[in-house]
C-alpha cells in the first residue's frame, strides 16, 4: 500500500508460506478482517430455538438484500425459491460461522507475528478463503466488473473515496501470490 | 456440458456411465463472477473435487468464457454438500435437477 515493495506470500526453502507485512498493511487488513467478521455475525434473534441454534438451523434466515452479503451468502437454488429458502435455513448460519472462523484464523495469525508471518498449511487455506471473501465483499461494494478496472482507477484519483480500488488491487496481489504457494505445494 | 467438452481429458468425467446418469440426474453449476481470480477458480477445482490441473484449467476457462459450467453430478444431497462447500469457498454456485434446458 506504501512506496515500498510489496512481498505477499512466498514460500521459503524449508518450504514454509510466509506473508511479509508492514505495520500500515497489518493495521489495514486487521480492519478489513474485523469489518468482514461484523457484516457476516449472524442476526441475534430474541427468542431461538435451542435445538434449532444447536443444530445450526436458521428458521427465519432470508435472502439478504445488502449486496456484499448476498454474494458472500448466494442462493443455492436460480431456479426454485422454494428451496433455496429451505437450504438456507438449514445452512446459511454455518457458512456465517464458517467463514467468520477464517477471517478469524487470519486475523489471529496477523496478530500474533511481526513483519514476517509464518503461515501454517491449515491457516493458509483460512487465509485464502478470507481473502477471497475479503475481496468478494470489497469487489462488490465497488462495483467490479470485468471490463471496468481502467475506469475505477481513474476514479479513484478523482475521488479519494474511491481510492478502495486500490485496495482491492493490493488484497488481489495477495491472494495471487498465496494460490502460487499453494500451487507449488505438490 | 456433455456436448460443449472439447478437452480429451474430461470424458474421465463419471458423466459418461449411462446408469450412473439416471442414478445421479442433479448437477452442480459454478457461474462466472468478475471478482474470483481464475487462478483460484483452478485451484478450488482440484482441490475440492480432486479434479487434474488440465481439467480443472478446462473447467474454469468453461465458466469464464461461457458464463457457468457443470462441475459434478450426483444425488442431491451430494449436490447441496457440493454447493455448500463452493459458497464456504465464495465461488457462486448453484444446484439443479438435470435435464433439458440446464
Amino acid at each position: 500500500m506504501s512506496d515500498q515493495v510489496v512481498h505477499g506470500f512466498t514460500r521459503s526453502a524449508t518450504g514454509r508460506i510466509v506473508l511479509r507485512i508492514d505495520d500500515l498493511e497489518r493495521g489495514l487488513l486487521s480492519s478489513l478482517l474485523e469489518q468482514l467478521m461484523e457484516i457476516l455475525q449472524p442476526e441475534d434473534r430474541e427468542v431461538g430455538d435451542p435445538l434449532q441454534d444447536l443444530v445450526g438451523i436458521d428458521a427465519h434466515a432470508e435472502p439478504p438484500s445488502d449486496d456484499v452479503l448476498a454474494r458472500l451468502l448466494p442462493d443455492a437454488y436460480s431456479d426454485d425459491l422454494e428451496a433455496a429458502a429451505d437450504f438456507r435455513r438449514f445452512t446459511e448460519r454455518g457458512l456465517r460461522q464458517d467463514k467468520i472462523a477464517h477471517a478469524r484464523q487470519a486475523l489471529d495469525s496477523l496478530a500474533a507475528s511481526g513483519a514476517k508471518v509464518t503461515v501454517s498449511p491449515d491457516q493458509a487455506h483460512s487465509w485464502l478463503l478470507a481473502l477471497t471473501d475479503l475481496r468478494l465483499a470489497l469487489g462488490t461494494r465497488l462495483g467490479v466488473s470485468e471490463d471496468n478496472h481502467d475506469e475505477l482507477i481513474a476514479r479513484a484519483e478523482q475521488d479519494p473515496q474511491a481510492s478502495a480500488i486500490h485496495v482491492y488491487d493490493w488484497l488481489t496481489y495477495l491472494a495471487e501470490t498465496l494460490v502460487r504457494c499453494l500451487q507449488s505445494e505438490d | 456440458m456433455l456436448v460443449t467438452v472439447t478437452a480429451p481429458t474430461e470424458l474421465e468425467s463419471p458423466v459418461v456411465d449411462p446408469d450412473v446418469w439416471v442414478d445421479h440426474p442433479w448437477i452442480t453449476v459454478v457461474w462466472n463472477d468478475p471478482i474470483n481470480l481464475m487462478s483460484y477458480v483452478t485451484y478450488v477445482f482440484t482441490s475440492y473435487f480432486g479434479y487434474s490441473k488440465e481439467q480443472a484449467e478446462t473447467l474454469m476457462i468453461q465458466v469464464h468464457e461461457e458464463g457457468r459450467a457443470v462441475v459434478s453430478n450426483g444425488s442431491r444431497e451430494e449436490m447441496e454438500r457440493d454447493v455448500a462447500a463452493m459458497h464456504s469457498y465464495g465461488l457462486w454456485a448453484t444446484l439443479a435437477k438435470d435435464g433439458p434446458g440446464t
